[in-house]
């Protein structure tokens, strides 16, 4: 990769410790991903905030950097471990809270919009098609790339970090023209968010930076983003194109029998003790519908649902959050279910819950069963 | 054909994996030891080896394992990889740990044990002691 005086100049340090780190992780994702130069980038999203993810080594090493970093364009942050609205209900220790509050202050102190949500590109004003973004939160990514007309990469933690403190990021393939060399035909009749998050897993697993996707109908909003979380869950894929894609791609179906070798990898359990909605977390559209089909019902187990902070606070304007409340629901900002403390395997067996990635998650890190259901089956089933 | 993605020059001894790795699942954050009871390299350090390994996989996340391991001095030398991966590329990129893919060949006339000496800005970057 070609770098400008400039840019050589901070990786040899000659802007600071911090820049060095900064242009030396470029370096190597540009290398990684077969860039030629560096090009400037107009927003990054950052993953790596919650303690559980991260660890001391990840706390102390935000505290120590953010002493002299700065980021240099408008930069959105994940989910953290709780929402400190409620966190006192949930039991945690005192430990997770002060290390979870420093890395708070921590990308507080750096410049970092701490907003503390998945769907940055459902709470924010999506910017003109073509514009260069950074994503590190997968499902981000790819919704970015295959819905919002942006290109990004596939980000590590590490490099939307380094593209948010230089506004510059890697021309890599995937922000060029791609041609993926794989189409996978979905042959799924009367699909659901669950098969359209199991057809993700199935694709992020054969896609290499991208993958063409033929026989899709029209999707919603929450069949959309349960394929692009299921994808990001699976493999390194950024990105899917809707077709058939050229002649010589190599062609795999996705029918009955590859949906039932995702389900049987990841639904472990015939019940959930508890519910968990919201992975990706659920934006206003998702919070109104949920309103209305729980008009009348309530659940009968807990039911914990994931949205970020800024839809928190219209749903309480709508109220929205009254009845959800009534319904039984614990709505719960600033957090998500993936790697959330606030499922302990201690008291928890098993979690029903839509999310393909949530229940990835829960499964490897939280350790819990997990029993899968689309929204029309949880609220059949679980409501009264 | 080789790729540099982080430049360094270093002397020490194989320590080769034929699975790739983990790092936030299976690796001590702390010792840099494999806790994976299914692993090639279950029970060993990557302390001051040069660790050979076909590739990082699972969770971006994992790049903070390899700072972390660094910080705690128990990390590898260099890290020698088939193919190129983002989380062990900003991880190694971050804790200033050389790291370059190499041919399949060479790869494969990689053994453990083998002491070599590694200079990425050697046009043959890996010589044999």
């Amino acid at each position: 990769m070609e770098l400008t005086r400039e840019e050589e100049s901070a990786l040899k340090g000659e802007q600071g410790e911090t820049m060095q780190m900064a242009y030396r992780i470029l370096v190597a994702t540009g290398e990684a991903t077969d860039a030629e130069k560096l090009i400037p980038i107009e927003w990054t999203h950052l993953s790596g905030v919650n303690y559980n993810t991260i660890g001391d080594a990840g706390e102390e090493f935000l505290s120590s950097i953010s002493k002299d970093a700065r980021v240099k364009v408008k930069t959105t942050l994940n989910p953290m471990g709780f929402d400190i609205d409620n966190v006192s209900n949930y039991g945690l220790d005192e430990n997770f809270i002060s290390k979870q509050l420093s890395i708070k202050n921590s990308y507080e102190t750096m410049g970092v919009t701490p907003s503390f949500s998945c769907i940055p590109y459902e709470i924010y004003d999506i910017p003109k098609n073509g514009t260069q973004v950074a994503f590190a939160e997968s499902n981000a990514a790819i919704h970015a790339n295959s819905y919002d007309d942006l290109k990004t990469n596939k980000e590590s933690a590490f490099s939307a970090l380094a593209s948010a403190l230089t506004g510059k990021s890697p021309n890599s393939s995937i922000r060029k023209e791609d041609t993926p060399n794989v189409t996978i035909n979905m042959k799924i009749k009367n699909p659901n968010e669950l098969s359209y998050g199991m057809l993700g897993f199935f694709a992020g697993k054969v896609g290499d930076t991208s993958v063409n996707i033929s026989g899709l109908s029209n999707m919603d909003n929450r069949q959309q983003k349960a394929m692009c979380g299921g994808m990001g869950t699976s493999g390194t894929c950024a990105k899917f194109i809707f077709g058939d894609g050229d002649s010589d791609c190599e062609k795999i179906d996705f029918d009955e029998k590859e949906l039932q070798n995702v389900h049987d990898e990841l639904n472990t359990a015939e019940n959930g003790d508890i519910i968990t909605l919201g992975s990706p977390q659920l934006g206003l559209e998702e919070i109104t519908e949920l309103t209305q089909k729980l008009k009348g019902r309530s659940f009968k187990k807990r039911c914990m649902v994931f949205t970020p902070r800024t839809v928190k606070v219209q749903m309480q304007k709508l109220g929205y959050t009254n009845q959800l409340e009534r319904a039984g629901c614990e709505i719960l900002s600033d957090c998500c279910t993936c790697l959330t403390p606030l499922i302990n395997k201690d008291n928890v067996d098993a979690v029903t819950t839509n999310s393909i990635k949530g229940a990835f998650y829960l499964k490897n890190s939280n350790k819990v069963d997990v029993n899968l259901k689309p929204l029309s089956q949880i609220i059949e089933d679980e409501t009264k | 054909m080789n790729k540099v993605l982080v430049a360094g020059k270093i002397n020490g001894t194989v320590l080769k994996s034929k699975d790739s790795i983990n790092f936030l699942g299976t690796v001590d954050k702390k010792t840099g030891i494999i806790s994976d009871k299914n692993h090639d390299l279950y029970d060993k350090s990557l302390k001051n080896s040069i660790l050979v390994f076909p590739s990082g996989i699972g969770s971006s996340v994992g790049a903070y394992t390899i700072y972390s391991i660094k910080s705690n001095d128990a990390a590898p030398l260099a890290m020698i990889c088939q193919k190129a991966d983002l989380t062990v590329a900003t991880g190694c990129a971050l804790a200033n740990i050389p790291l370059i893919i190499i041919s399949d060949e060479e790869f494969s006339s990689l053994e453990n044990g083998m002491k070599i000496s590694l200079d990425t800005e050697n046009s043959n970057p890996i010589v044999h002691q």
